[in-house]
């Protein structure tokens, strides 16, 4: 077990390095910060002296150990144009992020558990078609889009949630439906999958000798073991979630890190995007290493 | 009084396949009943039939199925289920993947408890460890917390038939228990089985291919073939003096030590079991059968040979 969390520690440690050469990077490829702290009105003159005055006129390399020299101990540097420090920047928005990162995947969970356990009870009917094309559909909607729509209905048409905003936890229905969209088509196949498994297994055979009631045998019996697949699944979808977030939280006003990132991105401000890339993919990395360790609690087989 | 377990001419087919064709058997109260055949003669279709496990798909029909007078034809699935594990239980050929990994040996084997007899979980739990104390495991409080994973085939057996037993039932359906396991783990669970069956006065179908364990367990016997019983005898009569020729080549493919010489090549029986239609007409073994002539593809009659001895086969006794 120790030698399985060290080897996934090492693991993180790369997976991190890479994302900060390559935030770093395609940050730099993405346009000039100096032109964008100038203004649209500055001479040639006024934008040299930017560079200058924020060390940007120094060779790249410099600027990228220096950055990850800071970062390692914790500091994220400070944002060109929020004038504040990205650390405090990111933490003030990441519980709006991380609540509807959660709302979405409480949703998905709620609508693709019993999704799937229908479509595996019901294998080969219609009924479990049509829950596959729906899953389907769900994967190939685009999330703005669906968005979108959804404030049309249920925002605008019959006013039973609020459009934009994070006043309540109404603000937060609506994106984590979309949100949980994306999160659905997987989660519901596994959920089917792991469950026609399950049921065709000799231990729900026996079950069954048994005398269980028809809820034992597929709640108890089955679920169990079809839901670890499932589990580890939904914490790494719950890590797509929170970088997806980008767009949705454009679409619903949401101003968490995703939102925060999308405005660093148009001003060019390098520090908060490059900090924002590392944040997600670090609590990435963690849930994909808390996904296996919730399968070592759930299968004893691993313990 | 009527007999523990009671069935009529018991078809089941899979699509265009008769698995069983036409069984009848009869299980008397603390008796022990052996199926016998080679593999895909029916025999573990038929219990799974009386048990009403068959895989989605099957189709199961009888002239008539009575468990202790009751008719299980009529039951309804939840009827059916309040019998399973209750009244009747069965252990499997599988004990590898037969216990749920991801639950406790303890939790499994009280469940079946508190499920028919709503039995609080505390007494339950001794129970259990009274059960695993009898089918021969030692520290059964270590056991009851015990992942399956943790135990050896031969103490999952022991575990299963333990399970088995928790709400005393009055019929054990066995299906090649011993199979899976070691042969000196296979000769403790049949002993056990054994012991079992007399002390508990447990009526017990026992399914196997291995004529081995028949002489020592068994009470009668009914060998199958091809989805139908070709012959039923009492053990011993059975083995004195098999009618049916498929007995009799299943019986030359034992080796008896002292009976065979050392040269001498053991008996076979060439060829396997058919897949046949459900309305197949006449002998199902005539293409393996030495006294095969015309008249085996027409309708074969049973013959007597005895009180309980009966078998089907164009030859006369």
């Amino acid at each position: 077990m120790l030698q399985f969390i060290v080897r996934r520690l090492i693991v993180a440690l790369l997976v991190a390095a890479t994302v900060m050469t390559l935030a770093f990077i395609l940050t730099r490829l993405s346009g000039d910060l100096a032109v964008s702290i100038a203004g649209p009105n500055a001479t040639q003159e006024d934008i040299e002296l930017v560079r200058k005055a924020y060390g940007l006129d120094r060779p790249l390399t410099t600027q990228f150990f220096e950055w990850v020299g800071r970062a390692v101990t914790g500091d994220l540097g400070e944002s060109y144009f929020f004038k504040a420090r990205v650390s405090s920047l990111i933490a003030e928005r990441m519980p709006i992020t991380i609540t509807l990162g959660l709302t979405g995947l409480v949703i998905a969970l709620l609508v693709s558990l019993p999704l799937g356990i229908l479509a595996a009870v019901r294998e080969n009917t219609t009924l479990d078609r049509v829950v596959q094309m729906v899953a389907l559909l769900g994967q190939a909607m685009p999330s703005f889009w669906l968005g979108l729509i959804l404030m049309i209905t249920l925002g605008l048409q019959l006013g039973w949630l609020p459009i934009s905003g994070t006043g309540s936890w109404q603000h937060y229905v609506m994106p984590g439906i979309v949100l949980a969209f994306s999160a659905i088509p997987a989660l519901t196949r596994l959920t089917r999958a792991g469950m026609i498994q399950a049921m065709g297994s000799d231990y729900i055979r026996t079950a069954r000798a048994k005398g269980l009631s028809r809820a034992s045998i597929l709640l108890k019996h089955a679920l169990r073991n079809a839901a670890i697949p499932v589990v580890a699944i939904a914490a790494v979808q719950l890590g797509f979630m929170l970088g997806g977030s980008i767009v949705i939280e454009q679409v619903f006003a949401l101003h968490g890190v995703g939102f925060l990132a999308w405005e660093s991105i148009g001003k060019n401000d390098f520090p908060v995007v490059q900090a924002v890339v590392l944040v997600l993919a670090v609590i990435y990395v963690a849930l994909t290493m808390l996904a296996d360790l919730m399968n070592a609690v759930l299968d004893p087989r691993l313990r | 009084m009527s007999a523990l377990l009671e069935i009529e001419d018991l078809a089941v087919s899979f699509g265009r396949t008769g698995a069983v064709r036409g069984t009848s058997l009869t299980v008397e109260r603390g008796e022990t009943l052996c199926v016998v055949g080679e593999s895909g003669c029916g025999k573990s279709v038929t219990a799974l039939a009386v048990m009403n496990l068959l895989a989605r798909g099957a189709r199961r029909t009888a002239r008539s199925m009575r468990f202790q007078g009751e008719d299980l034809l009529g039951l309804s699935d939840a009827g059916m289920a309040r019998l399973r594990g209750n009244d009747m239980a069965m252990i499997f050929q599988e004990p590898m993947t037969s216990l749920n990994p991801a639950y406790t040996v303890g939790s499994q084997m009280t469940e079946v408890l508190r499920r028919h007899k709503g039995t609080p979980q505390r007494v339950a739990v001794d129970r259990a460890a009274d059960l695993l104390a009898r089918v021969g495991i030692t520290a059964p409080g270590l056991r009851l917390g015990q992942f399956p994973h943790q135990l050896s085939g031969g103490l999952r057996q022991r575990v299963m038939i333990a399970m088995a037993l928790m709400c005393e039932p009055k019929l054990l359906i066995a299906d090649e228990p011993t199979t899976a396991l070691d042969v000196t783990v296979q000769a403790q669970i049949l002993r056990l089985l054994a012991q079992l069956q007399r002390d508990l006065g447990l009526g017990m179908l026992l399914i196997t291919h291995d004529l081995g364990i028949v002489a020592r367990v068994a009470h009668k016997v009914a060998v199958m073939y091809a989805g139908k019983v070709v012959e039923n005898a009492a053990t011993a009569e059975l083995f004195a003096s098999p009618r049916h020729p498929y007995t009799q080549g299943l019986l030359r493919c034992v080796p008896v030590p002292g009976k065979i010489k050392r040269d001498e090549p053991l008996g076979s029986i060439p060829g396997t079991v058919p897949r046949v239609g459900p309305d197949f007409e006449g002998c199902a073994f005539r293409e393996r059968c030495s006294f095969a002539d015309p008249t085996c593809t027409q309708e074969i009659p049973r013959h007597r040979a005895g009180g309980t001895h009966d078998f089907l086969c164009r030859l006369p006794a």
